[in-house]
């Protein structure tokens, strides 16, 4: 099975997570701008940064036969330093459209501040202009209050739910979003957001419509192969292959492909250009191996002792 | 023949390639930034131009290749896509209109291209006006990792050849060996080697050989003509390198042309070898998968 990890920040991971994503079926990958672990105190750093996700990780993820795109976006800790921000709503449009954009985002709350609201609403207004689809962080804390809220104020700038992606999702959050009409992701992240039995149990709820499961993977102890192995449980526990195919594969691909973006002829038939410059090949699509989501594991021990 | 014929050319390619629609889409959008003295029109255009335009090969005839190489030597378009080529069609145009201003904004363009538009900055180069700031970024992208961009300064391309010193020249070859690339789309390859590189070459050889890993045969071609004293008896080692003939081809050739007298005796063991070279049956060739011709 082919699957799309819609949010997973590539960015902080190693080569290994990038072989053992393309092993377990990962075809393509969304890498959203972020906070990468501490703030970044000048826009120069910022610039740099987006340049990297646009440029490098692409090309990087391209060698393992992964498609890489991305969003960009002032994630809602930074939009706290007014004078970062200022600078860096500046310089978006700059990056908004680069090839592989297909949103902006991660945006939204974190301690649900006045700045934050304000940074947040702006990026709405760039979305709307530039028609690029909205990747929506929600609050770890205060989480019920803050989607609700987020989702106010995308409709107060006229924003069309069928655009935009509400992320972090759980029990608690993930009636209201589905009932208003938006995207709803979960992200398989062990020990804080989510784990993939729940996410198993609210298949089972909910159904499989505008639902997509992503790993969030990133610098903190998390998961690369979080779509991968939600998939296998999801249907040893008899959740059906269609729906699953879904919520790991397709609903990311229709939600993002609004942008224009992401296609499935990225991975399926690429031009000749890319791939004698940015994509070298899925090794399952070229009938290689079948998923073997275990091996990374294996690979990374000290009693493998050949380095050559 | 001048830059401004090779931009005609380049338009008309592209003239001849695009749907009407996207014809006067691209056509008002490169007299919108040329009006346009803000940087922020040319980032839209470039950034919209892969969105409206397909990514497909430009698939130039023969015919066109040589009218590119005769409106500017050394131009070779051939790997180029129809994206890409309007994107330099927009770059080489705001580089006629803008003069000295554009080498600097040259340089902030690079400094926030994605991969495609980076490939595309450099593989504009023979386009475009030589500037100071041009030199010292295409410096920069000689640095990257990402070898698709370090090919679209090294290979196919004719600024090299014609501006670098003779230190950038011998690490833009010896990089090409570093990540893997190939050194027959390096355009003036045997005109620019020199004594100096033929020895970091042989070096490198000694490094890959220490290590157990194999030798591209292509390295011999900027050795042969400067193999003098021990870089023969290196030669004479990919000569007798009996599991990979392209080496024993690439050997006998640069031992053909090394300005030693007595050289030729290497290739006394192998006489079918030496009469192959010598009628000019075996010679390196340009093409990037098969660099050897005739083995």
């Amino acid at each position: 099975m082919m699957f799309i990890d819609p949010h997973a920040h590539m960015i902080s991971r190693t080569t290994d997570d990038y072989e053992a994503m393309a092993a377990s079926g990962v075809v393509a990958v969304i890498e959203p701008a972020f906070w990468v672990g501490q703030p970044r105190t000048h826009v120069a750093s910022y610039m740099d940064y987006l340049s990297a996700i646009v440029g490098f990780e692409r090309f990087r993820a391209g060698q393992f036969g992964i498609r890489h795109y991305c969003t960009i976006g002032l994630n809602s800790k930074e939009s706290n330093n007014e004078e970062l921000a200022e600078a860096v709503m500046e310089i978006l449009p700059r990056f908004a459209l680069k090839e592989g954009v297909v949103a902006i985002g991660e945006i939204g709350y974190d301690e649900q501040t006045e700045l934050e609201d304000r940074y947040f609403r702006a990026q709405l207004e760039l979305a709307k202009e530039l028609d690029l689809p909205v990747m929506i962080h929600t609050p770890h804390r205060d989480k019920k209050r803050g989607t609700t809220r987020s989702m106010d104020v995308c409709e107060e700038h006229g924003m069309d739910p069928s655009k935009i992606i509400v992320d972090h999702n759980n029990e608690e959050t993930v009636r209201e979003v589905l009932e208003r009409g938006y995207w709803a992701a979960f992200s398989i992240y062990p020990s804080t957001k989510m784990g993939n039995a729940r996410m198993v149990d609210i298949l089972a709820e909910y159904g499989a419509e505008r639902i997509m499961v992503d790993s969030a993977c990133d610098w903190g102890i998390s998961e690369p192969l979080g779509v991968a192995k939600t998939a296998r449980l999801a249907i040893e526990r008899g959740i059906d292959k269609e729906q699953v195919r879904k919520v790991c594969y397709q609903n990311a691909l229709d939600a993002y492909g609004q942008s224009g973006q992401m296609k499935e002829e990225d991975w399926l038939n690429p031009p000749p250009v890319d791939q004698r410059t940015v994509y070298e090949g899925n090794s399952i699509l070229r009938g290689g191996r079948d998923p073997v989501v275990e091996e990374a594991a294996v690979k990374r021990n000290a009693d493998n002792l050949l380095i050559e | 023949m001048s830059t401004a014929d090779a931009i005609s050319l380049l338009e008309s390619w592209l003239q001849k390639r695009l749907p009407e629609q996207q014809q006067s889409w691209l056509h008002e959008q490169i007299d919108k930034t040329l009006l346009s003295n803000s940087g922020k029109d040319l980032y839209i255009t470039l950034g919209l131009v892969p969105r409206k335009l397909s990514r497909h090969d430009l698939d130039l005839s023969a015919e066109e290749l040589a009218a590119a190489d005769e409106a500017r030597t050394g131009w070779d378009p051939s790997l180029w896509n129809i994206a890409g080529a309007a994107r330099i069609l927009v770059l080489a145009k705001v580089a006629q209109s803008r003069g000295d201003a554009f080498g600097q904004q040259y340089q902030e363009l690079c400094r926030t291209a994605d991969v495609s538009e980076s490939i595309e900055l450099y593989a504009a180069l023979p386009l475009l006006p030589a500037s100071k700031e041009l030199d010292q970024q295409v410096g920069e992208g000689l640095r990257t990792n990402m070898k698709a961009i370090f090919e679209s300064i090294a290979h196919r391309n004719p600024y090299p050849r014609e501006t670098f010193d003779e230190n950038r020249w011998n690490h833009m070859v010896l990089k090409a060996l570093f990540v893997d690339s190939t050194l027959a789309p390096i355009q003036g390859l045997d005109e620019r080697a020199n004594d100096e590189l033929a020895g970091i070459l042989c070096d490198y050889a000694h490094e890959r050989w220490a290590a157990n890993r194999t030798v591209t045969c292509e390295l011999w071609r900027c050795v042969g003509p400067f193999a003098k004293a021990e870089r023969l008896d290196d030669l004479s080692r990919a000569l007798h390198d009996s599991d990979d003939p392209d080496s024993r081809h690439a050997a006998a050739i640069a031992i053909a042309q090394s300005p030693q007298a007595d050289a030729k005796n290497l290739l006394a063991e192998f006489p079918e070898l030496a009469d192959a070279v010598a009628a000019g049956k075996i010679y390196w060739g340009n093409n990037q998968s098969s660099p050897l011709v005739g083995n």
